[in-house]
């Protein structure tokens, strides 16, 4: 019986009873879990799931040119809509090119359920053709996975992908699915009748837990919010309950990359980032707050520069989903474990119904103090009338989209991100896409293809580097392909520019490898693509460009041309607490060979 | 560019951590590979299935570290998705560790007469005898067998297998 007959045979089926194929069952299970969009490419062992697409409506494929491609668009789709995206790759490479966009998602996160082809089981083991232990190579960088060699197992393990990656901890999780598992038949279950035999996640605070931390928030003298990309993942609510517990305490706000956004950038309490490349004052505040309430984060390296001397004088609240991010860098004197919005919530109802307030005449000290380090103006920079410097190409770009509601902004990976990061403010969650945990040049293209995607009316503007970009440029080709008018603004500076400023501070200005040799010319190449090619050389210029580029509704690649020599700052360098910061190259600075060694 | 640990604080010490996980392809992948890519010790690993009905299978790991390592250690365990229970024997519960080994000694003469008035003063048992060699059967206590061990080495130690250690909680309860 060849295959048609297979499907043809199955589709009788599953019209009387709830038998259908194995390639059925996963089509079925996506509609089952409310999925409308998939990314995906396809091959030999995943033809049958993909003759079942065809064959379906209410789910768009976007194809993709890259498996990595597929899962940072689905890692964008998801981080933009709180949804689970989805990625369906084949068999051997299909499912290795989709590692590096795993091990993203994993270190940001990220629900994703990625189905991939396997070889037929007979065959597994054998070296066949696009054979690879797929469950082996993801098993660690995926929050579970599973090879399905019975089709009994199928809808089941389907279900429990689906409740794995967007319940406790989001991340992505991966089913490898043998092509003969695709053309069996077997019983459909639905996801009312799935549950996880031991996967337990704990979302509800401790009350007594909650009832200290407002004790000590009550009694902080120098308070500190310091918040995460747990916000976001836990739902805009999160977002909502932190704007109100500012509200009743007033205490000043710093946040992580990934956290930028749950608090708005334009409210006064709000310092600007912190670590390697924070604000003055959201890293001195840091270093000496007396109780730092730490909401969804998880003392990142790039957060606390050198651990000894991180925030040395705090009493420390950690909240986190994940147990094991507790005391894992920073000992913490007060744990709870808990989804954000639960415990914000409880947090709010205690501080209100215990009547808490706040050290009115020490908090008044410490914004006066906070005031003062905000004097310092650590994100400025020299402007220049001839040369385009990447700060202020940020801040035209920021100054002509701010009006808007609807502004997405995704990164590539190096000093455009910081200076995006820095310049670039945001003022709601799920609108700032980058790759926080794993630093993954290339994220930024294909992540705006799956945002807008989410979003077809939306703006969404990849802030990118000439260097990371071309690791993912061919996605450019989808975005022309599903009328996509993602704006990708590259900050070209003809060198890997935070390589670069490393090698220039920590390696005697041996610039090693990291001149952009041979660039392509954007704009004929933006030509070749079909999309709109523009480049800016000088300031002069930037408004106008900038415009053109918003005004068009076709994707655009935008070359702007920038100082090749500027360095991002303000800069922990490695190895130095949060008061050793240099704001400028001026500062000098001493990295200790203890720093030399740290990424 | 590399990393560098920023945990190490305290001494390092021994722990026998339990693992009780749904028997299904790859835990113990997954648990080992915790293990070494996180860059955790396991000085000795038993694992086997422990009631086929439930499908649960038991996993008894002997590892070292900080009290910040070992803390993390069993907090990892815990967020694998098949992990029923994690019991730390060592800092948590009462238990008892038993390890089982095969001892191999190889002499004639006096080395052999002695071997065996040793391996009867340690309650070691031969199971297999030639005129030239010995196996003993030997349990007990991990420390138990290592200085059982030590001594048969001057007497013609020629192989060694161990079991690892199994744990289980005294009084009635399970773990």
């Amino acid at each position: 019986m060849d295959k048609d007959d297979t499907l043809k045979d199955a589709a009788r089926a599953a019209e009387s009873a709830q038998t259908m194929t194995g390639a059925q069952m996963v089509i079925r299970a996506l509609k089952d879990q409310g999925v409308t969009h998939i990314f995906g490419y396809p091959g030999g062992a995943v033809l049958p799931i993909y003759d079942a697409l065809f064959q379906v409506e209410g789910i768009t494929h976007v194809l993709v040119r890259h498996e990595q491609g597929a899962v940072h668009a689905a890692e964008g789709y998801a981080r933009s809509t709180g949804k689970p995206g989805v990625v369906l790759v084949t068999s051997g490479p299909g499912a290795t090119n989709a590692v590096t966009g795993l091990t993203d998602a994993l270190m940001d996160s990220i629900p994703l359920v990625v189905l991939t082809g396997q070889v037929p089981t007979h065959l597994i083991g054998t070296d066949a053709f696009q054979e690879c232990d797929t469950v082996g190579i993801t098993r660690p960088c995926t929050k579970n996975n599973w090879l399905v060699k019975h089709i009994g197992d199928l809808s089941r393990v389907l279900h429990e992908a689906f409740e794995i990656a967007t319940t406790g901890r989001p991340g992505p999780v991966l089913v490898d699915i043998p092509k003969d598992v695709q053309f069996q038949s077997g019983s459909y279950l639905g996801p009312q009748s799935v549950h996880h035999r031991t996967y337990r996640p704990k979302t509800d605070p401790d009350l007594s837990s909650i009832v200290k931390a407002v004790e000590m928030m009550a009694a902080a003298k120098k308070p500190l919010f310091y918040t995460g990309g747990g916000i976001i993942n836990s739902g805009p609510e999160a977002s909502a309950l932190l704007r109100e517990l500012v509200d009743l305490t007033g205490f000043p706000v710093t946040s992580t990359l990934m956290g930028l956004g749950a608090f708005p950038a334009s409210r006064p309490e709000w310092l600007g980032m912190l670590g390697m490349h924070g604000t003055w004052e959201a890293n001195h505040a840091m270093h000496d707050c007396d109780v730092m309430i730490c909401l969804g984060a998880r003392f990142d390296d790039r957060c606390t520069g050198k651990v000894s001397s991180f925030s040395p004088k705090s009493k420390k609240i950690h909240l986190d989903i994940d147990a094991s991010q507790i005391n894992k860098i920073v000992r913490v004197d007060l744990p709870i474990v808990a989804d954000a919005t639960k415990a914000l919530r409880e947090m709010i109802r205690f501080w209100k119904s215990q009547k808490h307030k706040v050290q009115g005449a020490a908090l008044k000290e410490w914004w006066a103090q906070i005031d003062q380090w905000r004097t310092k103006q650590s994100l400025s920079y020299r402007n220049s009338d001839s040369i385009i410097k990447p700060q202020y190409a940020i801040d035209r770009l920021y100054e002509a989209t701010r009006h808007r509601s609807d502004v997405f902004v995704t990164t590539e990976v190096g000093q455009h991100q910081m200076w995006a990061a820095q310049r670039f403010h945001f003022n709601e969650p799920n609108h700032w896409m980058t790759s926080g945990g794993l630093g993954t040049m290339g994220y930024g293209l294909p992540a705006a293809v799956g945002v807008q995607i989410a979003h077809p009316d939306a703006l969404v503007i990849d802030i990118a580097g000439e260097a990371s970009v071309q690791m993912t440029m061919q996605e450019m080709s989808t975005a022309i392909q599903y009328d996509l008018p993602i704006k990708i603004f590259i900050l070209n500076n003809e060198y890997m520019g935070m390589v670069r400023q490393w090698q220039e501070i920590l390696h005697g200005k041996r610039y090693s490898h990291s001149y952009s040799e041979a660039l392509p010319d954007f704009v004929k190449m933006a030509d070749a693509f079909g999309c709109v090619g523009l480049r800016a050389d000088k300031p002069s210029e930037l408004d106008g460009k900038i415009q053109e580029m918003l005004d068009v509704k076709r994707p655009v690649l935008f070359d702007v041309r920038v100082d090749p020599t500027e360095n991002c700052y303000p800069m922990i360098p490695s190895g130095a607490a949060h008061n050793e910061m240099l704001l400028s190259p001026d500062d000098g600075g001493e990295i200790s060979d203890a720093g030399k060694m740290l990424v | 560019m590399h990393d560098t640990k920023i945990k190490q604080a305290g001494e390092n010490e021994r722990h026998t951590l339990t693992v009780l996980v749904d028997n299904e392809a790859g835990v113990l992948a997954r648990v080992v590979g915790l293990f070494s890519g996180r860059g955790y010790n396991i000085e000795s690993l038993t694992v086997a299935e422990v009631d086929p009905m439930a499908r649960t299978s038991r996993i008894t790991i002997v590892t070292s570290g900080t009290p910040e390592v070992i803390e993390q250690i069993e907090s990892q365990l815990r967020r694998l998705v098949p992990t029923h229970a994690v019991t730390n024997w060592t800092s948590a519960k009462a238990g008892i560790e038993r390890e089982m080994a095969l001892i191999k000694v190889a002499g004639t003469g006096e080395k052999r007469v002695e071997a065996l008035r040793m391996a009867d003063a340690f309650r070691a048992r031969p199971v297999d005898t030639t005129h030239a060699s010995f196996v003993f059967e030997i349990t007990g206590a991990p420390a138990k067998i290592d200085s059982f061990i030590e001594l048969m080495r001057p007497l013609g130690l020629v192989d060694v297998s161990r079991t690892g250690v199994a744990a289980i909680s005294r009084g009635p309860e399970a773990m």
